[in-house]
Formats: structure tokens, C-alpha cells, sequence
């Protein structure tokens, strides 16, 4: 019988012939370590009587959600995580590279058909590189730093099929975002999400990587995209006969097919406070905007500042509206500084702060008061996420955050 | 009797031919600069008042500067309280430009002005031959809403400069040398005064983180004359002078000092006081946490300059953050442009928007318990950069960047 | 089968991490410090009213967001004795077995119940509301494993033979 991509990696690790429902215990391949976490990690890992890392080299800790400190307790979690490394030889440490998320494909860890865990509930992106990944707690992590193993119950797959061309001032976000409205918040709670057809086929990797981190917002458990030449290139590697097999089967069991025309998707926004809470622009009536957050993990790639520039070139943004930018990665902050991107950002108006989490993850970075609205390209809008529970949020695509910015309310490109 | 050019400035803006030390004027202010460290308060006591109103509001200039982008609700509350009532009232208003006194500097103080600022540091603007003088809120406010104040004429504290700094030596050093010399006490309630062949040697930019760093003497405010570099920097930024003074020959000044430039050596002020200074090669060896190059004293483009020269093609230490703030928006613009954004980015620095930031120990880059900072910030008080049992050295833009690579004390010539 | 009963806070769908603990207090150095904040966005009076003893009853997908297992250790820690809800969020219920905090999935109670009300329940079997009784659906044997060995620090102490 024919499987589906999540059915295919799990399987391999394991070794055997899955299904969904069965528990398998699966060898990890990388887990990611967030500096937020460390601390209660670390005290774990000692507690439960380990002294020593499984496989060093497969452990990367990040320091992202609170590089540069902004509370004097911060930096604790920033020692415990330099410390945790020198003690025990794990060489994948960063400490102000920029997101987590970013940096696990981005700096070439997670490789397609791998199995990753981490600490953060948007461990699902990689998934973006045909790989399965998903978030897990701090003591879960302590014990496959231990042992190097954790049990998965193999999930049932959802696939969603997008066929056709999406119109111009449409992103991958748009898109994600309208499915898990159609979903719900918990419409594929312990289950995989595909992504199939020839709308992602034509998307960058970037984009496929918006889409896989925003799965766990309808409750998956990871979301995938086959690898493909694109996926190759953005990994450097040439995809081996497993990796290339890493498409779901004609004869695959699905849970169920959503299938999307991709011209009826239209721009839209995540309104407050539930991302399954979505509406078209269109439809939204008149929202002015205090704030405009161009960042994340979800959307603070190359590909996201190109866009939102090309928005604003020679152009400000609206008076009195504060327009924060944090690129997802020092290598992304490098490129959109050579590229020129930035420089028209800066000019536009924008207040770019170094690479990290940021406001996204509600320490600083932006934190908003009572009556306050933003508009921002992250991936939750969970009440009281960016300030006070009187904050609204709006979670949408980075170009209606630029153009939003530039007329200060909400509009589309 | 001739007069100081503080008595210069304080007689114009007393309406007065002559004024002397130790009288007690009545002024009408130029300009009124506040941020956001404490204009929520002023906006507090101003809806307090039974008659409120502002006296002129083109003198008012108000600043986002200390915690942007907010770090908390509470902030953000402060903020959109003056962000609201600038919008209200058509108030000259700034956030995320930069730290006030470099956006100051750049946009609105000219020669021979009189300004308050609800910030102690507000004497920068002395580089530009203004007397500006830090004021709590409730002398703001009073200004605020009469458009005048009262001033106690200070006497003058004179420094004659001579020769000029070594390579790898800064104004800071000369700054931080001075201080050590006369105290944190040491020019209270007094104008000091920077004169001499030796000022030709100094950039705009020396002379700005000279004069912002004499309210650590306890200075009211700092002074310098007004010659081509500093008229050629008005004149680019698109501004007249009101008026140019100097001090005239038979003026009294309470002290005057000589200061060889060639004398001065790279500093370190040592925690928890600005004069603690020694040399920096005294400090050698102190392992630090994080390194801090910007602020209103050191975060202009020079600054960066001599950093990213420092840092070019080198590594920051593992385990050492390494904070890079430029002290405006142009700055950070002209940095991107001449490629040093480059080099600090690719060396592994963190390059924050402009803002107070590490200097005053919120929003970005907070030390934790029991770190150290090599900081080119304006103050090393106990707890200013984070926790309260943490560590600050101030020491130059090159002795910060060498420190930063070191991952310890080290001056420049050392790498 | 254990039995307890216990009275009942009420809560509705989508119950998310950042509601349960928001982000800023969690790097607090331990849980009881997290404890005050716990609920606050959506009810900031909620924790100090809580009592060991009492049930949180919930809608659907409680503990949706984060992977921040301060959630579910913050919500024993308050001595909330078990969340029965509609349906959980995957990341924290593993949170929650691995540390021992009781879940209980159940679609009809949250509709029927009043806040302040009590419920009895045994385990494994079911609850008892006003006269009527709620199924409880029984855990999977691996997850069963856990719990009896009292939270996966305490399976892995076990492993490491530091406890019998």
C-alpha cells in the first residue's frame, strides 16, 4: 500500500513498515535547543541522571529569544546555554545568528527525510525541506539528550493540493493563512499536513518555509513538502534515491484532500485573537494601524524584505506609525545590507534591529499598550503575545504589512 | 567687564547688555528638548495644571529615543502618551531616529542658543557653541508652558588645548582625563570652557562626545567656540547660526587649565564612578561579557569607523556579545553605505536600531548579574547597564572594539 | 480505580500557551515564581483563587501555541488535580504526562457545566456531574508507562538506575 511522505521518514527510521496510530521509537537526527528553554533543559537532563550528550554534533542550541537582552535576567539562559555547550562538546552554537527556525536549514543541519525535535513549537518549518520536525518540551529534550530517542505515534496526513497561479499582491502566508481558517486552530491536532501541486512546485523554499511553520497554528504535528531541485539547491546537496522518494504515493491513505485554486486565494488577515480566525482585506472595513512588524521565523526572509521594499522605495511610512524590522538571520541581514534592501528600508523609515525573534515572542522588541494595533508577519496573535491583552493583533503577509505601513490602516498591496 | 560666552548666551537670552556669575536670570529659552525617559511625567503635571497651555510650540522637540523599540507594556503606555499629545498639540516629534542629542545636533541646535533638555547629557550641544543645560521635568514643564526659566550664571572652568591627540588616542580619552583630574564634582554648577590651537585638531564628532561627557563633572553645561568645523557642519545640515561668541580677553573664569594633547593616553574609567579613570593598559586583562560601541557619546559615524577598522576581517571572542549602535538614522544609513555595517555583521557583532539602549540599561543589550561591559557609554554607576551587581568600564570606540575581538581589556595596539 | 472530586474552573475554546504563562515570566528561574501570572491575560484574579483540589474544565484544543512545558507545570503546580477538555493541543499534552498532570478528554461536560460547580471523577472510567455520567476514553499503554512511573524524569531516573 502507498505512503505518504510522513509515513516514509518515519518508517525509515524506524525500520519497519508504518501506519498511522502505531508508536514508533525513532532515532533523532538533530535537536534544536532554544536559549528560553535551556535552563529548565539542563536541570532535566542533570535530574534525570545523564552526564553526557548521546551524539554531541547532533545538538544545536540557539540563542535567539533573548539575544540581545533586554531584562537583567535574561543573560542567565544565555550562559546556561555557553556553558551546557563547552561542558559538553557541542559544537552547533549560536548565539546572536538569528531564529532558530532560520538558522536549523539555513546554516545546513536538517537535511531532507531527517527526524528533528525542538523546543519550540515551530520546530514543523523544516518540514519546508521534505524533513520531519516538530516541537516537543523541555523535558521530552532532556531525555533524547540522553538517549538520543524519542517515541512518535505516526500521524494520519492531511493533504492540501494547490493547483493554478496565485494573483500578485498574494503570498505563501495568504495562503497558509487561509487554510488554517479552514481547518481551525485544532483541525489537524496530531496529524501531518502535505503540501501538493503546482503552486508550491513554483514556490522558493522560503515561501514552503512560511507555510510548514505556521502547520502547528492548525495543530499538525509537522507539515511537508516533497524535496525537490529547489530543495537540493537551497541545501546544497543532491538529493539521494530516500530523499527523492519522499513524495507521497498515488495509492497513499490521506485522512482527507483539501483542494485550493490558487486564483481564489486572495489577501488576508489573521484578525484577533485567533490565527484560525482569518478574513479576506477586503472584507475587513477600515483598521488603523499603530504598529507594523516585519519579521519572524514565518516571514523575515530575504524573500519578505524584497517584497516589502519594493513596496517602499523612495516612499515613508505613514506618520506616527512605527515600522520595526527584524531579519530572521545574520546571513539574511547581510544579504538585504548588500542588496541594497535595507538601506530602502532604512530610508522608508523602518527601525531594523538585529536578527532574533523579537517581537514575534513578546520580550521586547516593540511591545505595544491598551488600544494599540499591529499589523504583523509572525505567526501567532494570541492575546496578550505582544503587550497587554487590549493589543490587537493582525497577522498578514509582508506585503500588506509594508503597504498597511505606508497608508497606516490596513490595506493590500 | 568682559564676559564668558556662557554670560554671552544667558545675557541674549535675558534680553540683558551684561550679565556676571552668580546672578540669577530670567531667560527665554530657544529650544525644549525632551524624551521619552521622562516626558510622560511632564505630560502628567502639564494635565494637572489648572490653565495649560504651551508658550511656543515650534521650541518644543520631543524624542523616542531611550526604549524604542519598547520593551514593555508600561513603556508603551509612556510612549503613546507623548506620541498622542505631540500628534495633538503639532509638536516637533521624533522615534527610532536616534538618540536626542545626536538628532538635536543634527536637526535644531545652533550657535548661540539656550535650550533645556529633560536629560542631564543636553550639554553636547555646547560642540556647536550652544549653552544646553540638562532640567528635571518640572523645570521642563514650567518652560514648557511660560516659554522661560530662571538660570543661575555659572562662572567658567577654561581648558586651553595644545598639540594634538596621538594615533589610537580619542576625545574620549582627553574627556574622560579631564574628569579624572577635576572630579565628578569638580565643575558644578560651572560652564566648562574648550578653547586653544589644539581645538583645530578636534571633528565635530570629538568635540560633541567632549562636551556631552562634562556633565559627569558635574558640569551645567560645556562650551566651545564657533569656528569653520563647526559652521561647516551647521551649514551642511542647512542651519544659521543665532549667534557666535567667544569669551572676551578680560573675562573671569573661576580656573584655567592646560591641556597638552599629546599628553593623553588611552582610558579606562573603572567601575562605579566616570572618574575612577586609569589608563586603559592598567585594566588590561579584565575579562569581559559585552562590549557596547554607540550612545550619544560615541555612536557616530567616526565611532563606527574606528571600530569596524578594528574589527575588519577578525572574529568577536565566543561568548562576548559585542553591541553595535549607531547613535541616529543617517548615521546608520552612512555606515551601511561606506560598508562598516558589513564588517561588524560579517565579525559577528549585534547591530541594534539607534537608541539609548546599553548606556542606560533597558531595551537592548542588559548585562546580568555578576557580568562586565567595556562601554563607550556615557556612565559606569552601579547597576546603570543591568543588573545591580554587574560591572561597566567606559573606555574609548578603540579600546571597546579591541575588547570586543580580545574577549578582555585590551587597547587597540594591542591586537 | 483513584477517585477525587473537585470543584470547577470553567474555560472555553483555544485556551493557548501565552494565555496559560506569558512569555515574559518564563524565564523566571522557578515554577512556583511563574505561578501568579498563570492565566493572566485572559483572567488575571484566576491563580490566587485557585485551590489544590480543584478541575479546570475547558473547551476545545487546550494548551494550543508554544512547546513551553511551564504551561502544564504551572497548572499542577497551582494543584490543579486534572484538565478534562474537549480536545488538547498534541505538544502539550505530551507536556503534561510527561510531568505527570492528569488530561482528560471528554466532549460534552464543558457545555454542561457551571463554574464553581463539583465534579467527582475516577479514573480511566468516568465522570459524575449532577446526577449523570461522562465517559473517560483510556490513555495508550506507552503514555500509561509514564504516568506510572511518575513523569518521564522519573522513567528516566529509573533507566539510569538511580531509582527503583
Amino acid at each position: 500500500m502507498g505512503k505518504t511522505i510522513v509515513e516514509k521518514i518515519l518508517g525509515n527510521n524506524a525500520g519497519r513498515d508504518v501506519k498511522p496510530g502505531d508508536i514508533v521509537t525513532v532515532k533523532v537526527d538533530y535537536v534544536m535547543l532554544d536559549d528560553i528553554m535551556m535552563p529548565f533543559i539542563v536541570s532535566k537532563f542533570k535530574e534525570m541522571g545523564f552526564t553526557k550528550v548521546w551524539d554531541p554534533k547532533r545538538a544545536v542550541i540557539i540563542c535567539d529569544h533573548l539575544v540581545p537582552a533586554s531584562q537583567v535576567d535574561d543573560t542567565r539562559a544565555y550562559h546556561i546555554s555557553c556553558d551546557f555547550a563547552a561542558e559538553q562538546g557541542i559544537p552547533n552554537l549560536h548565539t546572536s545568528d538569528g531564529i532558530c527556525h532560520q538558522l536549523m536549514t539555513e546554516a545546513g543541519y536538517v537535511k531532507p527525510g531527517h527526524v528533528v525535535f525542538g523546543t519550540d513549537s515551530h520546530t514543523t518549518t523544516y518540514g519546508c525541506v521534505g524533513a520531519f520536525s516538530t516541537g516537543i518540551g523541555y523535558t521530552e529534550m532532556a531525555s533524547i539528550l540522553g538517549t538520543g530517542e524519542l517515541w512518535v505515534r505516526v500521524p494520519a496526513t492531511i493533504k492540501v493540493n494547490i493547483t493554478g497561479k496565485l494573483s500578485e499582491n498574494v503570498m505563501a502566508k495568504d495562503v497558509i493563512l487561509k487554510i488554517i481558517g479552514d481547518l481551525t486552530a485544532a483541525g489537524a491536532t496530531y496529524k501531518a499536513l502535505e503540501f501538493t501541486g503546482d503552486t508550491v512546485e513554483n514556490m522558493s523554499v522560503s515561501s514552503r518555509m512560511s507555510m510548514t511553520n505556521m502547520a502547528i497554528e492548525a495543530g499538525a504535528k509537522c507539515g511537508l513538502f516533497a524535496p525537490d531541485a529547489k530543495t537540493a539547491e537551497y541545501c546544497g546537496i543532491e538529493l539521494d534515491d530516500f530523499q527523492k522518494s519522499l513524495k507521497g504515493d498515488e495509492d497513499a491513505v490521506y485522512e482527507k484532500v483539501l483542494n485550493y485554486r490558487a486564483e481564489d486565494f486572495v489577501p488576508s488577515v489573521a484578525v484577533p485573537s485567533n490565527v484560525d480566525h482569518v478574513v479576506p482585506i477586503s472584507e475587513l472595513g477600515d483598521v488603523t494601524v499603530d504598529q507594523v512588524f516585519l519579521g519572524s521565523c514565518t516571514n523575515g526572509r530575504l524573500e519578505d524584505l524584497h517584497e516589502a521594499a519594493a513596496i517602499l522605495k523612495g516612499k515613508k511610512v505613514a506618520p506616527f506609525v512605527k515600522f520595526i524590522v527584524t531579519p530572521a538571520s545574520r546571513k539574511i541581514y547581510k544579504e538585504a545590507l548588500d542588496d541594497g534592501t535595507l538601506g530602502i528600508l532604512l530610508d522608508a523609515g523602518a527601525v531594523i534591529t538585529h536578527p532574533g525573534c523579537g517581537l514575534c515572542c513578546g520580550r521586547t522588541g516593540g511591545i505595544m499598550t491598551d488600544g494599540e494595533v499591529v499589523v504583523a508577519t509572525n505567526n501567532r496573535n494570541f492575546l496578550g503575545r505582544m503587550g497587554t491583552s487590549k493589543v490587537k493583533i493582525y497577522l498578514a503577509s509582508p506585503k500588506t504589512a509594508a503597504a498597511s505601513a505606508l497608508a497606516g490602516k490596513i490595506v493590500s498591496a | 567687564m568682559g564676559m564668558t560666552i556662557a554670560e554671552k548666551i544667558i545675557a541674549l537670552a535675558a534680553g540683558k547688555p551684561e550679565v556676571k556669575a552668580g546672578d540669577i536670570e530670567t531667560v527665554t529659552l530657544d529650544r525644549l528638548m525632551s524624551n521619552d525617559g521622562t516626558t510622560h511625567l511632564t505630560i502628567d503635571k502639564y494635565n494637572a495644571l489648572k490653565n495649560p497651555h504651551i508658550a511656543d510650540i515650534d521650541k518644543l522637540v520631543w524624542i523616542i529615543d531611550h526604549n524604542i523599540p519598547s520593551d514593555s507594556a508600561k513603556t508603551a503606555a509612556s510612549h503613546k502618551k507623548m506620541r498622542d499629545f505631540a500628534r495633538e498639540h503639532g509638536i516637533c516629534f521624533y522615534e527610532g531616529e536616534g538618540v536626542c542629542h545626536q538628532v538635536m545636533m543634527e536637526n535644531h541646535v545652533r550657535p548661540g542658543e539656550l535650550i533645556f533638555g529633560a536629560d542631564s547629557h543636553t550639554c553636547a550641544y555646547g560642540a556647536l557653541g550652544a549653552f544646553g543645560t540638562g532640567v528635571g521635568n518640572t523645570d521642563y514643564l514650567y518652560a514648557m508652558v511660560t516659554g522661560t526659566s530662571w538660570l543661575l550664571v555659572p562662572e567658567t572652568l577654561r581648558f586651553n588645548l595644545k598639540g594634538k591627540l596621538n594615533e589610537g588616542v580619542t576625545a574620549r580619552d582627553l574627556i574622560l582625563t579631564i574628569i579624572g583630574r577635576i572630579s565628578a564634582n569638580g565643575a558644578n554648577y560651572k560652564a566648562m570652557e574648550f578653547v586653544g590651537e589644539g581645538m583645530k585638531t578636534l571633528t565635530m564628532a570629538d568635540r560633541i562626545s567632549i562636551c556631552n561627557l562634562c556633565v559627569e563633572a558635574g558640569a551645567k553645561t560645556a562650551l566651545m567656540e564657533v569656528d569653520d568645523i563647526a559652521l561647516d557642519y551647521l551649514h551642511e545640515h542647512g542651519r544659521e547660526p543665532k549667534a557666535c561668541f567667544t569669551s572676551d580677553p578680560d573675562a573671569v573664569f573661576a580656573a584655567e587649565y592646560d591641556i597638552d594633547l599629546s599628553e593623553i593616553v588611552p582610558i579606562v574609567a573603572k567601575p562605579h564612578f566616570v572618574d575612577s579613570v586609569v589608563p586603559a593598559k592598567e585594566t588590561l586583562g579584565v575579562k569581559i561579557n559585552e562590549a557596547f560601541l554607540g550612545s550619544c557619546n560615541n555612536g557616530r559615524i567616526e565611532d563606527l569607523r574606528v571600530g569596524a577598522e578594528i574589527v575588519k576581517g577578525k572574529k568577536v571572542a565566543p561568548g562576548v556579545r559585542f553591541m553595535v549602535v549607531p547613535a541616529s538614522r543617517s548615521i546608520y544609513k552612512q555606515a551601511m553605505e561606506e560598508g562598516l555595517m558589513d564588517i561588524f555583521i560579517e565579525a559577528g557583532a549585534i547591530i541594534m536600531n539607534p537608541n539609548c539602549s546599553v548606556c542606560w540599561g533597558a531595551c537592548q543589550g542588559v548585562i546580568g548579574e555578576g557580568e562586565v561591559l567595556i562601554s563607550t557609554g556615557t556612565r559606569n554607576f552601579k547597576g546603570r547597564a543591568g543588573h545591580k551587581d554587574s560591572f561597566v568600564y567606559l573606555a574609548s570606540a578603540a579600546t571597546v572594539a579591541a575588547s570586543a575581538i580580545a574577549g578582555e581589556i585590551v587597547t587597540a595596539d594591542m591586537l | 480505580m483513584e477517585k477525587f472530586s473537585g470543584r470547577v474552573w470553567l474555560m472555553g475554546d483555544d485556551i493557548d500557551t501565552d494565555i496559560i504563562l506569558p512569555t515574559e515570566y518564563l524565564v523566571f528561574k522557578t515554577i512556583d515564581e511563574m505561578k501568579p501570572y498563570a492565566f493572566s491575560p485572559l483572567r488575571p484574579e484566576l491563580a490566587a483563587k485557585i485551590e489544590p483540589g480543584d478541575i479546570i474544565v475547558a473547551g476545545n484544543n487546550f494548551g494550543c501555541g508554544s512547546s513551553r512545558e511551564q504551561a502544564p507545570e504551572v497548572v499542577k503546580a497551582l494543584g490543579i488535580k486534572c484538565v478534562i477538555a474537549k480536545s488538547f493541543a498534541r505538544i502539550f499534552f505530551r507536556n503534561a504526562i510527561n510531568n505527570g498532570l492528569l488530561l482528560i478528554e471528554n466532549a460534552e461536560l464543558a457545555d454542561a457545566m457551571t463554574e464553581g460547580d463539583e465534579i467527582a471523577v475516577t479514573v480511566n472510567e468516568k465522570i459524575d456531574y449532577k446526577g449523570k455520567e461522562y465517559p473517560i476514553v483510556s490513555l495508550p499503554d506507552n503514555l500509561v508507562e509514564i504516568i506510572d512511573a511518575g513523569g518521564l524524569v522519573k522513567a528516566m531516573r529509573r533507566r539510569n538506575g538511580l531509582e527503583a
